[in-house]
């Protein structure tokens, strides 16, 4: 049994699933529009919270809030569901929504996921999949995050859905239960995300988030060889470098899908001054990966000429100002719209 | 970035599997989604987590060989865990799980607590628990 569904792929997991179950309810919307409408763009650095020992730095908000922003903006309602502790119940609810039809999105951890590419499997809880069909034992998977669909056994995707550690899933799953025959026109949502995203950069209280949040951790950065051993502070700026290019944001760290969000809204809109927004962006984020590399090539033990953590904190601070800066810019063009 | 410019470094991270999608700007001007193998920056960070795992494994190992450790620390170090998690996979108190990192309590297990181990570390048998040598 296979629902007729079309996979496509996402730069991220989340984007994906909510761009793939949205098409199969008659709204096709591309991964930057998705990732924009919910929001995405976001900046937050934690010294005090760790995975794996190392702080945590993020590039969009909580798991599941873009899927939820853009289902509200869309008049969508979605039905979520967790079986804390009963996998059997779990896997039971999972066949009875595929028989009558019904994709379901699914929140799992990689390490045992056996389809994934195994430098990828660490013990990370929030991938987002959609299950589309049961073919004998089998289980058929668009995850947004491969290029083609996949399968996986009862027994794995059992033992996925209830990975441990940080952030169990307890089997978690969602599906949409109503979507409508006419969805409404995405303009007011489209300004009101936009509004969102320059709050979240440039007001939050405190200094470890928005664009001052960059600056906050450029101060850390600058410090690490004296707080550190040198293999700890490699480590450290690796992470940040991993959480910005690795988990599927796009590139440095969504500027780019938020640049491209900006494009097509600005069409959308009939705002072509959003196009040089864009562009401002697209500038901003070709920083982000001139800092990407750099890092890699210190943590590598094998810097360039002038190349220390001093002068990737030098870069990152730039790159909060600009961003500040930026975000001002655009508050007060989009202020009266 | 422009679209002739997403890096293609293939270092096998993703070992042939899939591909990454990039955002990059076409001639127009226009964002598009590109498909990509890697980057190096990216390929050279990610091997740098992974020397640093081997080495916990490697230290891991020796740990054991000294008779500081039981064969169960190497195990769940190899696998990624840490007591918190293997606890979740177990169903065994976390303190219990640190005696069972001691050789002493370690010895004296039952086969029915071995074998919680076994499942939760995604093993065949005791006998590969109990092996230091064991790799899947």
């Amino acid at each position: 049994m296979k629902i007729d569904f079309e996979h496509s792929m996402a730069a991220h997991c989340e984007n994906g699933a909510t761009v793939n179950l949205l098409n199969h309810y008659g709204k096709k919307l591309s991964e930057p529009m998705i990732f924009g409408m919910g929001s995405g763009l976001f900046f937050i650095h934690f010294t005090f919270i760790k995975m794996h020992g190392l702080p945590v730095t993020a590039f969009r908000p909580m798991p599941g809030l873009i899927f939820k922003r853009v289902n509200k903006a869309l008049g969508v309602k979605v039905t979520t569901k967790k079986f804390k502790g009963n996998p059997e119940k779990s896997m039971q609810a999972l066949d009875e929504l595929l028989t009558k039809g019904i994709p379901v999105g699914l929140v799992v951890g990689v390490f045992h996921l056996t389809y994934f590419p195994e430098p990828y499997r660490f013990h990370f809880n929030g991938h987002n999949i959609i299950i589309i069909g049961k073919e004998g034992d089998n289980y058929i998977v668009s995850d947004p995050t491969m290029e083609e669909l996949v399968t996986i056994s009862s027994e794995d995707l059992k033992r996925v859905r209830y990975a441990k550690g940080t952030y169990e899933p307890n089997g978690k799953m969602y599906y949409i239960n109503y979507a409508p025959d006419v969805y409404p026109d995405l303009k007011e949502s489209v300004i009101k995300s936009l509004k969102k995203t320059c709050r979240d950069m440039l007001d939050i209280p405190g200094w470890i988030a928005g664009a001052k949040g960059i600056q906050f951790l450029s101060k850390k950065i600058r410090k690490y060889p004296q707080k550190l051993t040198k293999r700890k502070a490699s480590l450290y700026l690796g992470q940040i470098v991993r959480m910005q290019e690795e988990i599927g944001t796009g590139g440095a760290g969504f500027r780019f899908l938020f640049s491209a969000y900006l494009q097509e809204a600005g069409d959308l809109l009939n705002h072509p001054e959003l196009r040089k927004y864009a562009q401002e962006m697209t500038a901003i984020g070709d920083k982000w990966r001139d800092f990407a590399s750099q890092a890699a090539r210190i943590c590598k033990g094998r810097p360039k000429e002038g190349e220390t953590y001093d002068s990737v904190a030098d870069l990152l601070f730039e790159i909060g100002n600009e961003e500040f800066v930026f975000f001002k810019k655009l508050k007060k063009e989009i202020k009266n719209w | 970035m422009k679209k002739d410019e997403v890096p293609q470094d293939d270092a096998n991270m993703l070992q042939g599997k899939t591909r990454e999608l990039q955002y990059a700007l076409d001639k127009e001007g226009n964002y598009t989604a590109v498909k990509s193998v890697g980057w190096q920056a990216k390929n050279e960070i990610m091997q740098n987590a992974w020397d640093d795992i081997h080495e916990q494994v490697a230290a891991a190992k020796a740990a054991v060989l000294n008779g500081e450790k039981s064969t169960l620390y190497y195990h769940m170090v190899r696998k990624l865990m840490d007591v918190h998690i293997l606890s979740g996979y177990s169903k065994i108190w976390q303190w219990r799980i640190k005696r069972h990192l001691q050789p002493k309590h370690f010895a004296k297990l039952s086969d029915k607590i071995l074998n919680k181990y076994v499942a939760a570390l995604d093993m065949p048998s005791i006998a590969a628990l109990n092996d230091i040598e064991y790799e899947d």
